[in-house]
């Protein structure tokens, strides 16, 4: 009994019952079927996903990196040229000042030339108004008073015009003098 | 409670009959379908449902930077994928690796049952199983080796052994034919199984032995089943390595087997 027994088991080791078989065959099947269908294709989709991800993000970088750089040099420039023009300003004004403070110059010694002019232009005509009055004036006081003086009327016109002529000629002379 | 040991210490030693479990549905027994609800099924229903349910509910929602389970279930497929597929065969070799990621899972937590408390029987002690998962292996690498290849290309490609001389063909082509499109199944099958079926009937050893000393008549005898349990408590740390490693070599020499047939020479 004992022997029939391990050589009825025995066979059974490597001639395995159809049904257990069967079992084997559909629940593999089934697993298999289900992982491949539903997960595994899931999960290289998503492996798939992580690469773009991570390479899009390393290309987003790149781009917002060259921007930048971009950006930075275009900024240097636009200084560099305001540096240029602020320079430029200030020297077109410093000779404009320059240049204004030249005309003013110019102008005011123009005037005051003119004005200086003015004035003695002035000064003459009223010294030569003056003299001429003084002139009339003085003969005419002097005779006043010689005639008062000598009690007579010097009647020789001439005479008497030719006296202070010559009375004030000395005068003149002897101030210029 | 004392009985249970006598029960148990009846089995001693352990035989094959020891793998054999009775039908769930006694109705069933002795008929054609008895071995279809037994023990050693429903742990293989069980693994599978395990198996499917938890890649689906860690990859029902997958996230660009994934969560802890979705990071689990992630570095299972991609340790096959990277490790075994792209290794072994080549940047073609991801085509491949859902299927060698089913073996390998399907494999590993059905042999988890081998030291499973209460469970502790591998179904692929079982040669049922492993038959079925080296046919499928076996198919898939010749039918990818025939749509490279066609037919009697791929017929060559696995027989002729190039680079020999002539007259030693002969001998080699049924050698090879034989060795490469019949035995790779067979060993695929018989190795896990044969692993499993020892690693089983060790723990059984160490731990009926243990009980069968421990009923022993001398005094003397008595505590040496102690360190007989401890011994099978260490079988079974042992068997956790063995089983890992099974269900590795399992899907690696898939994957070898897979690279063979894509391979422009042999």
């Amino acid at each position: 009994m004992y022997l029939a027994a391990e050589g009825g088991a025995g066979s059974s080791i490597l001639l395995p019952p159809l049904s257990e078989i069967i079992v084997g065959l559909v629940a593999f099947s089934v697993v298999l079927f289900i992982l491949v269908k539903f997960v595994f294709p899931r999960m290289e989709a998503m492996y798939q996903a992580r690469v773009e991800a991570i390479e899009g993000g390393i290309k987003r970088a790149e781009a917002a990196q060259a921007e930048a750089n971009k950006l930075l040099e275009q900024y240097k420039t636009q200084l560099a040229e305001a540096r240029t023009d602020a320079a430029k300003i200030r020297d077109d004004a410093r000779a404009d000042a320059e240049g204004i403070r030249q005309d003013i110059l110019a102008k005011a010694r123009e005037e005051s030339d003119r004005i200086i002019a003015a004035g003695k232009e002035q000064l003459a005509a009223e010294r030569q108004t003056i003299v001429r009055e003084l002139r009339a004036e003085v003969g005419t006081l002097a005779v006043d008073l010689a005639s008062r003086i000598v009690g007579e009327s010097l009647a020789d016109e001439a005479r008497r015009k030719g006296s202070v002529d010559r009375f004030l000629a000395d005068l003149e002379s002897s101030g210029a003098r | 409670m004392s009985e249970v040991p006598t029960v148990l210490a009846a089995e001693f030693p352990p035989g094959v009959e020891s793998f054999d479990f009775p039908s769930l549905i006694p109705a069933l027994e002795g008929t054609a379908w008895a071995a279809a609800f037994t023990k050693v099924t429903l742990l293989v229903w069980i693994a599978a449902a395990i198996t499917v349910i938890f890649f689906l509910v860690t990859y029902r929602n997958p996230q660009l930077v994934p969560t802890k389970k979705q990071w689990l279930a992630e570095s299972v497929y991609g340790l096959v994928r990277d490790n075994i597929a792209k290794d072994i065969i080549g940047k073609e070799g991801a085509r491949f690796a859902p299927y060698l990621t089913t073996v390998f899972v399907f494999i590993l937590v059905n042999n988890l049952w081998g030291i499973f408390p209460f469970a502790q029987i591998p179904p692929m002690s079982h040669i049922a199983f492993p038959m079925v998962l080296a046919v499928f292996s076996w198919a898939l690498y010749i039918g990818v080796g025939i749509r490279k290849h066609g037919f009697l290309g791929y017929l060559k490609s696995s027989v002729w052994v190039s680079g020999a001389p002539l007259w030693v063909q002969p001998i080699l082509v049924p050698i090879e034919f034989f060795s490469n499109l019949l035995l790779r199944p067979v060993t695929l099958a018989v190795r896990l199984f044969a692993n499993m079926f020892a690693g089983h009937m060790i723990l059984l050893v160490f731990t009926l032995g243990g009980v069968a000393l421990f009923q022993a008549e001398s005094l003397f005898i008595k505590p040496v089943a102690f360190l007989s349990w401890g011994m099978a408590i260490v079988m079974t740390l042992f068997e956790l390595g063995i089983l890992a490693l099974q269900a590795y070599v399992f899907t690696l020499l898939t994957a070898t087997y897979l690279q063979g047939s894509l391979a422009e020479e042999h």
